[in-house]
């Protein structure tokens, strides 16, 4: 099913409707909506176990919700057949907290990875200028040849930020792009997430509990808080509220 | 635990093991083929396993004759050591101790590799990436292991009676001729051919049991041992169960 709104230009990004989603008796998210307009960059805030992970893996149709909808380019994804998830996904990039590079691969093989899934036709010299270019974004080309395991953490992040942008997307889905990082790389990342919406114009949804993250990168904040959006506001907004289920955040 | 439970869960794991291998036939053999990924996997298991299934093929065949010849040396029929022990392996030691090394070997792999992958989201990123893991994964895999045991087994078979040959002459004197010669002049079609069919079903439960512990692994590192170990388990007793059902079919079909 497509959306009328699909074919207005400034439609939003990603439209997310009452969106629940439960594991046994555990609701994780209970009438969930969200809009994200295009070029936004949307931070998702909550407590660790309140179903912000759970939230994008819905959006990038690794898990199906229970109900609701998920516009994203106009589809809803949960409707999606497998072909045509896969035509959405090459246009969404998603970091994984964990990084998730393959480790039996190099640096070089991980970027390339996606784009022989997708740019089938691309010959071997566009496939390594590209990989070359996402690299150089991430002020990492030296590292090509590399394995995963003989990069720092913070090298680990940038590398894997590089491969989710290498198709280009219109959509990034970052999940806790700054956990276990030391502030002065957090910050990096930070700056790096700024810089790539900034160069190819992509919308974001962010999902973080680091408050310095959400005060450098959001457009908008969302408060995920018992399953549903809580509240939404500009980060000067948050760090007013007098309200304890957002003041708790800034203590 | 309670009886019921055990049943319950050995159930529910059959179950389970059961629709992992329908998905294999069902999305698994569809195009988009992953043959590079299938030449690379056969490296590495066929290929790469070699040196350890003629290792131990060697000194089976090599201790096998030497454990044979002196009941036969008291029954008088000494001669007959070439024909028992090229029987005795293309029919029945070679496949299986062969499906057994190689189980302990690749099955372990598979299971803890994509254990690995598993919870370190590797698999959910492939699927992000618009690869189907399954395919890329699970098919190539069990496909290799497939293809891959008969092969090993056919080598294996050969070394293990290059093997039995030193040991004959160790205490005698045979030719190579007189000693493959009476080997192959014993053996018949109904010897070698279901034996090497049967390893194909070996290779498939080892490739396929190793893909469905580590593509299920669940709690993080802990589970990938478990997943690495439960799949070499799992998989010996499986090439069993194989084992004595082939042997109950052949029998059946009257080629014994």
């Amino acid at each position: 099913m497509k959306k009328s709104t699909d074919t207005v230009s400034n439609s939003p990004a990603i439209v997310i409707e009452k969106l629940c989603k439960s594991f046994g008796d555990h609701v994780v998210l209970k009438d969930f909506s969200l809009t994200v307009q295009k070029e936004e960059n949307v931070v998702v805030l909550g407590k660790s176990g309140s179903g912000k992970s759970v939230l994008i893996k819905c959006i990038i149709g690794l898990l199906n919700p229970d109900s609701g909808n998920i516009w994203v380019f106009g589809e809803n994804v949960p409707e999606l057949a497998h072909d045509a998830l896969d035509q959405i996904r090459a246009r969404i990039g998603f970091l994984f907290q964990g990084n998730a590079l393959y480790d039996s691969m190099t640096v070089r093989e991980n970027l390339e990875f996606p784009l022989r899934r997708h740019w089938i036709n691309h010959s071997q010299k566009q496939v390594d200028a590209l990989v070359m270019e996402a690299l150089e974004n991430v002020g990492l080309a030296y590292t090509v040849n590399l394995m995963p395991e003989e990069l720092s953490g913070g090298m680990l992040k940038r590398v894997a930020l590089a491969r989710t942008m290498i198709l280009k997307p219109e959509v990034i889905l970052y999940d806790e792009p700054t956990t276990g990082l030391d502030p002065v790389t957090a910050r990096e990342i930070d700056n790096l997430i700024l810089k790539l919406q900034k160069k190819y114009h992509t919308s974001s949804i962010i999902i973080t509990h680091d408050m310095n993250c959400v005060k450098n990168t959001a457009d908008r904040v969302a408060l995920l808080l018992d399953g549903h959006c809580y509240a939404q506001g500009t980060y000067a907004d948050f760090e007013q509220s007098a309200d304890p289920n957002i003041h708790q955040f800034f203590e | 635990m309670l009886p019921i439970a055990i049943i319950r869960d050995f159930l529910d794991e059959t179950g389970t093991l059961g629709r992992f291998t329908g998905r294999f036939f069902s999305t698994g053999l569809k195009p988009r083929f992953e043959f590079k990924e299938l030449l690379n996997q056969c490296y590495i298991i066929g290929y790469k396993s070699l040196p350890l299934i003629a290792l131990t093929g060697f000194i089976m065949g090599l201790v096998l004759t030497m454990q044979l010849r002196p009941s036969l040396v008291d029954y008088g029929v000494e001669s007959q050591l070439p024909v028992m022990v090229g029987i005795a392996i293309v029919r029945e030691i070679g496949p299986v101790i062969t499906a057994l090394i190689f189980a302990g070997k690749i099955a372990s792999s598979i299971g803890a590799e994509l254990g690995s992958m598993k919870v370190t989201e590797q698999i959910d990123a492939m699927e992000v990436s618009g690869t189907n893991p399954f395919k890329y994964l699970v098919a190539t895999r069990a496909l290799a292991t497939t293809l891959m045991l008969p092969v090993l087994t056919v080598m294996g078979d050969a070394i293990s009676l290059l093997g039995a040959y030193i040991g004959v002459n160790i205490r005698s004197v045979t030719s190579f001729y007189l000693f493959f010669t009476q080997i192959f002049h014993s053996l018949t079609f109904g010897d070698a051919l279901p034996a090497f069919i049967k390893t194909f079903f070996f290779g498939f439960a080892v490739g396929m049991i190793g893909c469905y512990k580590g593509y299920t692994s669940s709690k993080g590192t802990r589970g990938v041992g478990s997943s690495a170990n439960s799949a070499v388990v799992l998989s010996s007793v499986v090439i069993f169960i194989i084992d004595l059902l082939a042997v109950q079919l052949t029998d059946l079909l009257g080629l014994n």
